[in-house]
């Protein structure tokens, strides 16, 4: 479960407001999207949720777990695929994900068997253990999210999973987020792909200009906003038509 | 930390670019340049001193008695060209001796005959052949002194009141020594050489891969990161320096030097406190360019500093090189110039001065220390972890 309360985070010496002020609950079990147009604080609020920014004020918890103050333990609580998935080129994909098995400090063994039942689950038998140059983006996100998910946390943050996948893959995609979140797992994704939010969220943040300009369900935004779909109710709420076509 | 220094080395090994660059052809080059140039030089030199002397002279009539001492002494006489000075400049010749028509009359009359030498002192190469020229001159004079002074009934040591000799102590591995002037500096960046694909590839390449972020959500400190990248980047120093050390030892083996009365003091022995002496530099290289690495967006970004600390090794032996200092105690305080001067003192055969090696392993040490420790807080910076940020 992550809990984020007025977070806010500036760059260059507070010239640059990222994000203002971003509050919402993720729950255990559930999918929560944060949507928003391009540049409305997403990634920078996933950050902050990962440790590796700090935010300027606000307070989170990760299952009841201070990042400010016990980042190590945020950091084994966390699984995440952030927005550059940065694989190694010249490992094979077993030896990318079995990189990130050491450095969560898992055993040999542990790792090899989690990584097993991710390629059977990824469906990645093909490719495993061919070396990573020259992956499709396709592979390139299962070996991202293998890697991620091999210290089986409890707690996911993915950063725009499906930017560049084909339909196929994005389908498989939310077939293995479901998967997750009937693990009872907390899954929380960033997308700016409505069609994303509706077809898999739980729960919907939406952030614009560093802010939260609504939170609930899908039917939740659609009432609050009096329009009848998602997309209408979406430039409702954000207030504006712009970074919908970004 | 364990876990970054296998895979950086595993990463690594996987690309044949990097393992002929720093593993096979980086520890040679040092050798076969040093080994090349040293041949190169030494039989120049001796050509130089062994062929015969071709000299023209400009108005050899005036003195015919000097030229046939001349060609008495193997100088192969050549006719003078129109414009001797023109000449030098041209430098088709390097030395042309002129004796004026005054010659023949100062001669009779017993004053100082003028010869005069025309060269460019300013070309290095004309040194050796100018010196042989005045030898031949100086012999004849004095000759030609002992004459006149016996023919007057003087004893000829009556005009030389001082006998001077010069005892050589220089031994052949002191010779030898000089010889092996830049072969610290050859050996340092050897180091440099060794680590700077691994500086860059852990750092400013794993920010080209965007690998970067992902690597740092993993729950290790980050101080535990880079130091297993620094770990991985040392070792492939010293790899390196191991390598080329070996190289060195079996390229010196192919110099001519018995003939030239030398010894390279420069077996395994010796490479052996070279390799002690310059691995803490390994480190120091490694803390020093993953610094400058790490504020490298690009392995492209990070190539151009490169350039410029490669000159750092050179300060040091460029200055012992120009200004020949006697090794002090504060020299072995100061890094890359304490593996300057011992590594001088190895090849001397001086024996070893087991205070000076250590002072200098503490110093290098400590400085090496020092940057891995700032090294270390690099990945503390946000602004150094994202790609656009």
């Amino acid at each position: 479960m992550i809990e984020a309360n007025g977070l806010r985070k500036t760059f260059n010496k507070g010239r640059v407001v990222a994000v203002d002020d971003v509050s919402f609950t993720a729950r255990d079990g559930q999918i929560t999207g944060l949507l928003g147009p391009n540049g409305a604080g997403k990634t920078t609020t996933m950050r902050m949720l990962y440790t590796l920014l700090r935010p300027d004020a606000g307070s989170m918890r990760v299952d009841g777990i201070d990042p400010e103050v016990e980042a190590l333990k945020v950091k084994r609580a966390l699984g995440v695929v952030p927005d550059s998935r940065g694989l190694y080129d010249r490992l094979t994909a077993r030896e990318n994900i079995r990189y990130y098995g050491d450095l969560q400090g898992l055993d040999r063994r542990t790792t090899a068997a989690r990584i097993d039942q991710l390629v059977d689950v990824l469906d990645m038998g093909e490719f495993i253990d061919r070396r990573t140059d020259g992956f499709s983006q396709g592979q390139r996100v299962k070996v991202a999210i293998a890697r991620a998910l091999i210290h089986e946390p409890r707690t996911v943050l993915l950063d725009e999973p499906s930017n560049g996948l084909d339909v196929m893959t994005t389908r498989a995609l939310r077939e293995f987020l479901r998967h997750l979140r009937s693990q009872g797992r907390c899954v929380v994704l960033s997308t700016h792909i409505m069609q994303e939010v509706a077809a898999l969220c739980d729960r919907i943040v939406i952030i614009a200009d560093g802010r939260v300009a609504a939170e609930g369900t899908a039917d939740e935004l659609l009432q609050r906003s009096g329009e009848k779909n998602l997309e209408d109710a979406f430039v409702r709420l954000i207030g504006t038509d712009e970074g919908l076509l970004a | 930390m364990r876990a970054v220094f296998t895979k950086e080395l595993l990463d690594n090994f996987r690309d044949r670019r990097v393992i002929i660059n720093t593993l096979i052809l980086g520890p040679l080059m040092g050798p076969v340049i040093f080994a090349l140039m040293i041949s190169f030089m030494t039989r120049q030199a001796t050509e130089r001193m062994e062929a015969p002397l071709e000299l023209p002279v400009v108005g050899a009539e005036h003195a015919a008695q000097l030229i046939a001492f001349l060609e008495r002494q193997g100088v192969e006489i050549l006719d003078p060209p129109d414009n001797p000075e023109q000449a030098v400049r041209d430098e088709t010749h390097e030395v042309i001796v002129r004796i004026g028509p005054e010659f023949a009359e100062h001669w009779r009359e017993g004053r100082p005959a003028p010869v005069e030498i025309i060269a460019d002192q300013s070309l290095r190469y004309t040194g050796a052949s100018i010196a042989r020229v005045r030898g031949y001159l100086s012999a004849w004079s004095q000759q030609i002194s002992q004459a006149r002074l016996q023919l007057r009934g003087v004893h000829p040591d009556v005009v030389r009141p001082v006998f001077a000799t010069v005892t050589d102590l220089s031994t052949p591995e002191s010779r030898g020594g000089m010889l092996l002037a830049f072969l610290p500096y050859f050996i340092l960046i050897t180091v440099f050489m060794g680590s700077m694909h691994m500086a860059i590839d852990t750092t400013a390449g794993e920010r080209e891969r965007k690998s970067l972020e992902p690597l740092l959500i993993n729950p290790m400190p980050r101080w535990q990161i880079m130091a297993g990248k620094l770990a991985a980047t040392t070792f492939f120093a010293l790899a390196t320096l191991g390598l080329g050390l070996v190289a060195f030892v079996y390229a010196m083996g192919f110099l001519p030097v018995a003939d030239m009365d030398m010894a390279l003091n420069l077996d395994f022995r010796v490479a052996a406190w070279a390799f002690l002496l310059v691995a803490p530099a390994a480190l120091l290289a490694a803390a020093l360019l993953t610094i400058l690495a790490s504020f490298a967006k690009s392995f492209r970004e990070a190539q151009s500093y490169m350039g410029m600390v490669i000159i750092v090794p050179m300060i040091p032996s460029l200055w012992m090189l120009v200004d020949p200092a006697r090794a002090e105690t504060w020299m072995t305080l100061v890094p890359l110039l304490s593996q300057n001067v011992l590594i001088l003192e190895l090849v001397r055969g001086e024996p070893i001065n087991l205070a000076w090696v250590g002072l200098s392993l503490a110093s290098t040490t400590a400085v090496a220390l020092l940057l891995a420790l700032i090294a270390a807080t690099l990945y503390n910076r946000p602004r150094l972890i994202f790609t656009s940020a």
